[in-house]
């Protein structure tokens, strides 16, 4: 079992991901890439599907990656990485590597929800020792802000614009979670930057677990979400406790909420902030306000329902 | 000892790997490749060998996972057909572009649509450019040598670069026929020890694989990479040189049947060549100067090598068994053409489609090609310079 993270021996860690970086001020992604790797014990090779994360981070003749890390695709991390793993095993197997070494693939929403969905449901029913971390930031955020499976009900985004006609997106977020979880894998867990000890703890946990685990990870942008540089973990914050994002573990099969708000905040005080939902705050608009509140309830709902079955 | 077996070429190919031992294979069943990865399973299973078998959800992850295996730092191999080796376009290009020696039999086949299994090349074919080297076979014993020196061509420090080995489904894939194996310590020992360069596993000297590269430097590696692939039609060579010294059977960039003083030519991939060299024997029998280049290397292809090797001859026809629309020639014969156009004096040439989808190529067709070619050397004219043998009007 890891042992307690205790912040003065986290101060002392190596950072695994350096500054001067190409990532946008107030990004989401390098803090939580730099928490995934300051919570492992064990030496880390990361995979890297492309997008935000990759282009910025590795631009000849430099980079950021301070452990051995492969970009391939866009849809690829996981098979990518789970050719690693499996060199890995091959030549641990044959006496040629005996060192402990985990692997990660760190992938977007685009990466993860939609292109790349095949292949980490491939990578996870195959059983290889490896932690998938999605960081979702809700579009397709490096090529310009396009409408994702994971992007919000009602969100503004620049193929589905909020217009006379359309008010931005028509469809329900993709619940990627709990797709995730009905693989039977061992560790599934949605966690936020903004409860960053939570994220950790979840990190080291699914270390420790032998097999295929997958996190997803709340990843503000304030270029997409029109909000400010400084508001990344606020907003964060602020989508853990309207229970937008809740923060849970699903570990061989038995949920557990891991971060319960003390009072539920409604929905609009995470939408409010944020300029891709400007438009939900017009009369005409409302109903999908609405409708994001009872989408909310219910999953909420259904995850405390689901806990206390495990429970009793 | 060698041992002689009959054998299909998916089970002659599916020994050779099992000789070689890849420490990592990852595979996707499709026809005509099926029975390739089916026989190297069993013996996976059946602890013959000692590969770690990935077998994936899609083609895209058979190549994805051979690049992640292959960049991690040990010997790897794949093999495909047709549309997964469309649906691996993508990671070819990764596969080369970040030099990684990965070994992948194609079992030719015909592309979609309209659906269809059997045998053409329009799926290695459309893979030319990705920067893999491509070597291409006749039967299944050349299928068996091309897979054991392909480890030897990709795993060469000097290129480090992918190899397809190409050869006919079903025609080759899945009939039976003689081939002689090598002992298992002897392809253990041509092959040697893989060499890794920065694996991704070296812990102690991490590195990033995978890079962007902006405008300002991206032109550089692509040359860089152009000068790479030129070196290999040498290792080419120098590997089969020391796998006639292991073998007895010879290999170079091409193979010539009865070219040296011929008048007319055929040029013609992979097992049609067979037919195509009995039919010369016939045509030669009656005083005619015939002759046949088989191309083995085809990427990089050896432009110099290969016009040299025509520029004599009068009449030429170039067989392609896969097509390009409108009018527009078979990839072959573009080739060809192009290894010509520098001589003065050269041969006059013709295009003809043949076998798309698996269509016979029957001995009659070759001694149409060969007639029509005396026609052309007797008139010095050309009627139509592509044509479609063997196909319904």
């Amino acid at each position: 079992m890891a042992k307690i993270l205790k912040l003065r021996e986290l101060s002392k860690k190596d950072v695994l991901i350096s500054a001067g970086h190409r990532m946008c001020a107030g990004c989401g992604a390098p803090t939580v890439v730099k928490m995934v790797l300051m919570a492992s014990d064990y030496p880390v090779i990361a995979a890297n599907s492309t997008g935000c994360l990759e282009v910025s981070t590795c631009i000849s003749d430099y980079t950021a990656w301070k452990i051995p890390w492969i970009h391939s695709a866009f849809e690829n991390a996981a098979a990518t990485i789970s050719g690693v793993e499996t060199m890995y095993r091959a030549l641990k197997k044959q006496g040629k590597i005996d060192r402990e070494i985990k692997f990660i693939a760190f992938g977007g929403d685009g990466g993860t929800y939609d292109i790349g969905l095949q292949s980490l449901s491939g990578a996870m029913e195959r059983g290889h020792d490896m932690l998938y971390i999605c960081y979702d930031n809700g579009a397709y955020m490096n090529t310009g802000i396009q409408r994702s499976s994971a992007t919000p009900f009602g969100a503004d985004t620049t193929t589905r614009p909020a217009g006379s006609a359309v008010p931005g997106k028509t469809e329900q977020r993709k619940n990627l979670t709990r797709i995730m979880a009905a693989h039977d894998i061992p560790y599934v867990a949605q966690a936020s930057p903004s409860h960053w000890m939570d994220l950790m703890k979840k990190v080291r946990k699914a270390l420790e677990i032998k097999g295929p685990k997958f996190m997803n990870i709340l990843s503000p942008c304030n270029r997409g979400w029109r909000s400010r540089t400084d508001d990344s973990i606020m907003l964060s914050r602020l989508a853990v406790e309207t229970c937008h994002w809740p923060l849970y573990e699903v570990e061989n099969g038995v949920t557990k909420i891991t971060f319960r708000p003390k009072q539920k905040r409604p929905v609009e005080d995470f939408l409010r902030p944020q300029g891709r939902f400007k438009h939900l705050f017009k009369p005409e608009n409302e109903w999908i306000i609405k409708k994001s509140q009872e989408d909310i309830d219910r999953e909420w709902e259904k995850l405390q329902k689901e806990e206390a079955l495990f429970a009793s | 000892m060698p041992k002689i077996v009959a054998a299909t070429g998916n089970e002659g190919v599916a020994n050779a790997l099992r000789q070689v031992t890849p420490d990592v294979c990852a595979a996707y069943p499709i026809t005509p490749q099926t029975e390739l990865m089916q026989r190297f399973s069993s013996f996976v299973s059946n602890g013959q060998v000692q590969t770690e078998l990935v077998l994936v959800e899609s083609e895209h992850s058979a190549m994805s996972a051979c690049v992640g295996a292959s960049a991690a730092g040990g010997r790897v191999a794949t093999a495909t057909s047709s549309q997964g080796l469309a649906l691996m376009w993508e990671i070819l290009y990764i596969a080369s572009g970040l030099r990684l020696p990965i070994v992948m039999p194609v079992v030719n086949r015909s592309l979609s649509a309209p659906l269809n299994i059997h045998c053409d090349h329009s799926d290695a074919m459309g893979a030319r450019d990705s920067g893999w080297i491509q070597i291409w076979s006749e039967n299944a014993q050349e299928a068996y040598d091309n897979t054991i020196q392909a480890f030897r061509i990709a795993e060469h420090l000097d290129i480090r670069l992918p190899v397809m080995i190409c050869y006919d489904g079903f025609i080759i894939g899945h009939s039976i026929s003689r081939i002689e194996y090598l002992e298992d310590g002897e392809v253990q020992n041509f092959v040697g020890e893989f060499r890794q360069v920065n694996p991704l596993l070296d812990i102690e000297h991490p590195l990033s694989y995978g890079p962007l590269i902006l405008p300002d430097y991206y032109m550089e590696y692509r040359k860089a990479q152009d000068e790479v692939a030129s070196k290999v039609s040498k290792i080419v060579l120098d590997v089969a040189d020391e796998f006639k010294k292991l073998s007895g059977r010879k290999y170079g960039l091409f193979e010539t049947y009865r070219l040296d003083d011929a008048d007319i030519g055929i040029v013609i991939l992979n097992s049609a060549a067979g037919t195509t060299k009995d039919v010369i024997d016939e045509f030669r029998d009656r005083g005619i100067k015939a002759g046949l280049l088989k191309p083995r290397l085809y990427r990089p292809f050896p432009y110099v090598e290969m016009g040299e090797a025509l520029k004599y001859l009068k009449a030429i026809c170039v067989l392609d068994r896969s097509d390009a629309f409108g009018g527009s020639f078979g990839q072959m014969f573009l080739d060809i053409s192009t290894s010509l156009y520098p001589y003065d004096k050269k041969p006059l040439l013709i295009n003809k489609i043949y076998g798309l989808g698996g269509r016979d190529y029957l001995p009659e067709h070759a001694e149409h090609v060969l007639n029509e070619l005396i026609e052309i050397t007797r008139s010095g004219k050309v009627k139509a310079y592509k044509e479609y043998i063997g196909v319904r009007e």
